[in-house]
């Protein structure tokens, strides 16, 4: 057809952001190499001199990198399956309401907290979790010692969490909101018909339905496992929760921009990068094989 | 029997309700309870006598932001910053999704330009080759670098290519047929088409400009060039760790500046409050437009 004297033009459209990708997407991959130098600032990445994989031995050695993944993964694993039940209950329960000005309204307040910033979020946590912040004062009326939130590495993690699935719990119920729509209603007419309760329609028809979408959803989400949420806990953290709290991502942050151990961070950097591409092009596979899903 | 069940659906339904406005308020009230902080009395906000309603009731905290020169600073790069960020993307992600909307077949290296947009999706090189590599392309003090930093929203040039290609193909073949050009064909047929995956991505763009805050904190040595997000972070979130202990805490918490954090907070909220009303038209779409099926 005409298209193929299109291609000129296809290209011209192409370019700003092929350049866009090049620039500052592509030209900061090439940096990875720092992770096989000694890197001096004042040498640049270029002339900086190799030393293997002297970087990542180091890395091995060090007693943080064992915590930092395990925080990473427990983190990580948490908010994944909070970010799934919760959403999923929610999604449940609202649409057992017929009143359609109701859901709305909730929709409308629920969406909401998703599209604040951590840094914002951290704000007002540290407001409401002060030591003479509003929980502490319902924690005394009960007759609790009042609790320094975040000074405290045995709470913080639930603090995280916690936190996470009430910014996104909302949101993540959009797409099982969509499912519950998608529902054929002549189902619900037919059973219905035949006398099924209103519990009988839920656990038989609803729960079925959506279940293949909450599988899916999980699926994808397996390939965030390194991802424990970097804005969040870089706003929430301070030293005395390291030990519960300090992710991959902080520490690399510290590590390399701090204490500007160029190379250690990079490799660690890298390493993440590298198991996280894997873990997300198995995680879309599999997505892909059992659910036929593609992201194009 | 029958009754008796219809009887218990009442109660479950009614407690089902209950339930949900408890989750709805639990949303609200962390705004609702920063805004009484921020029109509170100082004295009254530090001693924790303020709950959900403010205590003393003042404007000063918002009056001293009036006349704090580096939040109207930050707040005038914020707005510079989602205008241009805003308007880059939307022209970039436009110009890029209608050709790889084609087949590979209309646009031959289609595949091998979506693999590599796939690739930069999915992988990067981390935080300090990130910040080695912007400082070599000169980033560092430098709006460009919050404009660009983050490189191409790939997911976003996904979106809007998936929409082009559920357009039906005959709108096109049409304007072909009249000898429309690939340009007049993009924008004055395609374009009009896509309002809706266009508004989303806006909106997403727009919220990840306004909200973004560790790019500057890396690019600017000086807190004068701090968006706002990034400056209400040094000014209210910075937890220091020396204060940790419960004397001084309490201590601290007298001459600290709560209620006046709380109203900046409270300000960098209002316009994504102000807007939102309007958005929440378009990310419900968005959401769901995220992927194809089938």
């Amino acid at each position: 057809m005409r298209h193929r004297s299109f291609a000129k033009h296809f290209y011209i459209m192409l370019l700003p952001g092929l350049l866009w990708l090049a620039f500052f997407n592509l030209y900061p991959m090439y940096g990875v190499v720092t992770a096989f130098k000694d890197f001096n600032p004042g040498l640049g990445i270029l002339k900086s001199p190799w030393v293997g994989l002297e970087n990542f031995q180091y890395m091995f050695e060090l007693d943080d990198s064992k915590l930092i993944f395990r925080n990473t993964v427990l983190i990580a694993f948490a908010k994944m399956v909070g970010n799934l039940i919760v959403p999923l209950a929610f999604a449940l329960m609202l649409n057992e309401v017929k009143n359609r000005l109701f859901t709305r309204t909730v929709q409308t307040v629920v969406y909401l907290p998703h599209f604040l910033s951590w840094v914002i979020v951290a704000g007002m946590m540290l407001d409401i979790f002060a030591y003479s912040g509003p929980v502490n004062a319902v924690l005394s009326g009960l007759g609790f010692e009042p609790i320094l939130f975040f000074a405290d590495a045995g709470i913080f993690p639930a603090l995280v969490v916690g936190s996470d699935v009430w910014k996104e719990f909302g949101f993540s119920a959009i797409i099982f909101f969509a499912a519950l729509t998608s529902i054929n209603p002549e189902m619900y007419e037919a059973a219905a018909i035949d006398g099924a309760s209103q519990w009988k329609r839920l656990t038989r028809i609803t729960i079925p339905s959506i279940l293949p979408v909450a599988a899916l959803l999980a699926t994808l989400s397996l390939g965030n496992i390194l991802n424990a949420g970097f804005d969040q806990i870089f706003n929430l953290y301070n030293p005395s929760v390291y030990s519960t709290g300090d992710i991959i991502d902080t520490w690399v942050y510290r590590a390399g921009l701090i204490d500007m151990q160029y190379g250690l961070a990079t490799s660690v950097g890298l390493l993440k990068s590298v198991v996280g591409l894997v873990l997300i092009a198995t995680s879309y596979s599999l997505a892909y094989r059992f659910a036929n899903y593609r992201i194009f | 029997m029958i009754a008796e069940r219809s009887f218990m659906f009442k109660i479950f339904n009614g407690l089902n309700i209950v339930v949900l406005i408890v989750i709805m308020l639990l949303c609200l009230l962390p705004v609702w309870y920063t805004l009484s902080i921020s029109l509170s009395d100082k004295a009254a906000a530090s001693a924790g006598q303020v709950f959900l309603w403010p205590k003393g009731l003042t404007f000063g905290s918002y009056a001293t932001i009036i006349q704090d020169g580096q939040f109207f600073r930050s707040f005038f790069i914020s707005v510079q910053r989602v205008l241009y960020g805003a308007g880059i993307s939307f022209f970039v992600i436009l110009l890029m999704a209608y050709p790889l909307s084609k087949t590979s077949k209309e646009f031959r290296p289609r595949n091998v330009i979506m693999w590599l947009l796939i690739f930069a999706m999915l992988f990067n090189g981390g935080l300090v080759p990130w910040y080695l590599t912007m400082k070599t392309l000169g980033m560092i003090n430098n709006i460009w670098g919050l404009v660009l930093g983050g490189g191409l929203p790939v997911f976003n040039v996904i979106l809007v290519m998936n929409y082009l290609r559920n357009m039906p193909k005959e709108m096109e073949e049409s304007a072909l047929m009249d000898g429309a050009g690939p340009w007049r064909i993009l924008f004055s047929i395609l374009l009009p088409l896509s309002v809706p995956v266009l508004a989303t991505i806006l909106v997403f763009t727009i919220v990840y400009h306004w909200n973004e805050f560790f790019q500057a904190l890396v690019l600017m040595n000086k807190s004068d060039h701090y968006p706002l997000q990034s400056y209400i972070r040094q000014v209210a979130v910075v937890i220091d760790p020396t204060k940790m202990d419960e004397e001084t805490v309490k201590r601290m918490s007298v001459l600290s500046n709560q209620t006046l954090n709380a109203a900046k907070i409270f300000i960098s909220m209002l316009p994504l409050l102000v807007i939102y009303p309007f958005l929440q038209k378009y990310f419900v779409k968005g959401i769901t437009l995220g992927s194809v099926k089938g």
